[in-house]
């Protein structure tokens, strides 16, 4: 079992989606990096990232993980952002048959497991369908 | 560097193995592998397992299983790298006798998976991708070559059915294999119908969760005569290259591009292009993982891969034979020994011992493991010496 030291590290980035802007190339990297993939710089300015994005690609999880059991079927998908950030993430309040690339999509905050015997409550961000 | 042989190989049948231990199903396949290559001594030896700590709740593998196999005090290594572990082992082993370091070396892979039930196997695989931006979330393996389907499918039109047929083919191949876990054939029909597990990918899309190990034996190509009088196979060339874990950095999502660098590496190594290669063991954890590998080592253009198992360019006779002994698809997949069962069915190939999955003129198989959803690939190509 993790310690809350592991989760509270992250909370920038799943609470407040933070991320970091390479100084030298303006490339913007979601998680923080020390070190820029794209020009390997390593000066950075902490930026917050836009709530909307478009979806990539996308699947319906039927057979979920163990924490994720009782929440199946659920869909998930890959968006990219305004700016290029990429990231995964679950989509709710949608129809699974509505689901299609491209498709745009905002970011909420959302609760999303709950960890161990205690059912501790994990947040962090979803992707919503945009009406 | 010295030229390389494999010059023994072993493996027994894969599948539940509830009666017997990790340590067992290892021991088992490298005797094997030693008498196969008629060795009186090992001088160091690889293992591949991706996570027996959390299958098993033993890691210390290297010395555990040297003392098991009877052959400590030698150096014994565990060598992980998810789901190609067992090629990266292998890969070891290979810097091992070229370097001059040592002479007779093991290159093992072992997983022992039905130790834990669904959710935890399920959960040991998962640690793969990235934890904290993909797990967390709630994604699977299958979610994840799922959403690489879904963006194939949209670049390129490929079908529901193309991925199906990947599965037919090397269930197909695996009919004839006595070691395969399920060594019986399917129908498109049977594939499309089965239960769904991640949008589009069905049951029969997936390789299943297995025990097995699977070992050989490597020396000095200019010793291999006087060593054994098993027929020596050569390796030409071994590669291996990185990409990011989590699936969502990457550039495009329907190309393997750490398959390609391997790729690349390893023809230019060994001198050849993808029309020399005869046939290829390549990672078919899913479908569409069989479809996005022919790609990226060249064998299919971009986004062509889908036409190869429904065309049957990829089947045994084919164009290009693919996954011969049925890939991880029939003869099952413990993650950490897949690697070594492909060099397993290559050595096997080239020396005309595959019986009714015998290639035609088989003279260069390429061998293909992958780790995660690509963030790691290692590629070896073996040649009748």
């Amino acid at each position: 079992m993790s310690t809350s030291a592991r989760y509270w590290r992250s909370m920038p980035q799943r609470y407040r989606l933070e991320a970091a802007k390479c100084v030298g190339c303006g490339m913007e990297l979601f998680p923080p990096r020390q070190i820029c993939p794209g020009c390997g710089g390593r000066g950075f300015v902490k930026i917050k990232l836009p709530e909307r994005g478009k979806l990539l690609t996308y699947t319906v999880i039927r057979v979920g993980p163990s924490e994720f059991c009782d929440e199946t079927p659920y869909a998930m998908g890959i968006a990219e952002l305004e700016g290029g950030v990429r990231m995964t993430a679950q989509i709710a309040d949608c129809e699974f048959d509505e689901l299609k690339v491209g498709m745009p999509v905002k970011i909420e905050f959302r609760k999303i497991r709950e960890e161990g015997e205690a059912g501790i409550l994990c947040y962090g961000y979803k992707f919503v369908p945009e009406r | 560097m010295r030229d390389v042989a494999v010059i023994g190989v072993g493996m027994q049948k894969w599948g539940e193995l509830w009666e017997k231990s990790l340590r067992d199903i290892f021991t088992e396949a490298a005797t094997l592998a030693i008498d196969d290559a008629g060795v009186e001594r090992i001088d160091s030896m690889y293992v591949g397992c991706m996570s027996s700590g959390l299958f098993v709740g033993q890691e210390h593998l290297g010395s555990l299983l040297a003392d098991y196999l009877g052959v400590a005090p030698i150096p014994a290594l565990r060598v992980e790298s998810a789901c190609a572990s067992g090629g990266a082992a292998f890969r070891q082993a290979f810097f091992d006798v070229a370097s001059g370091a040592n002479d007779i070396v093991l290159a093992g892979g072992v997983e022992k998976m039905t130790d834990v039930d669904g959710g935890g196997a399920t959960f040991a695989l998962s640690t793969a991708a990235d934890a904290e931006y993909e797990v967390y979330h709630g994604v699977t393996f299958p979610g994840l070559y799922a959403m690489m389907a879904v963006a194939h499918m949209n670049a390129y039109g490929t079908t529901r059915e193309q991925l199906a047929h990947v599965s037919v083919k090397n269930h197909k191949a695996g009919a004839k294999n006595p070691r395969a876990q399920y060594p019986f054939e399917i129908t498109v029909d049977q594939v499309l119908n089965s239960i769904m597990i991640a949008d589009p990918l069905t049951i029969l899309d997936c390789s299943p969760i297995t025990d097995g190990a699977a070992a050989a034996i490597l020396c000095p190509l200019e010793m291999a005569e006087e060593l054994s009088d098993a027929e020596p196979v050569k390796i030409l060339a071994s590669a291996h290259a990185t990409d990011s874990i989590a699936l969502h950095s990457r550039n495009d999502l329907a190309w393997l591009s750490a398959v390609e660098k391997a790729g690349q590496v390893a023809y230019k190594m060994a001198g050849l292009t993808p029309k020399d290669i005869d046939f290829a063991e390549v990672h078919d954890c899913f479908t569409i993982a069989e479809i996005c590998v022919i790609e990226a080592l060249g064998f299919f253009d971009k986004g062509k891969g889908g036409t190869g198992a429904e065309s049957g360019e990829t089947a045994n006779g084919g164009r290009i034979p693919v996954n011969p002994s049925g890939g991880l698809k029939s003869k099952g997949h413990p993650v950490g020994a897949t690697g070594i069962a492909q060099i397993v069915e290559t050595v096997e190939q080239l020396r005309g011992e595959a019986g009714k999955r015998q290639v035609e003129g088989a003279r260069i198989g390429m061998t293909e493991n992958m780790g995660g959803t690509g963030g790691s690939c290692v590629v070896h190509i073996l040649a009748k010496a």
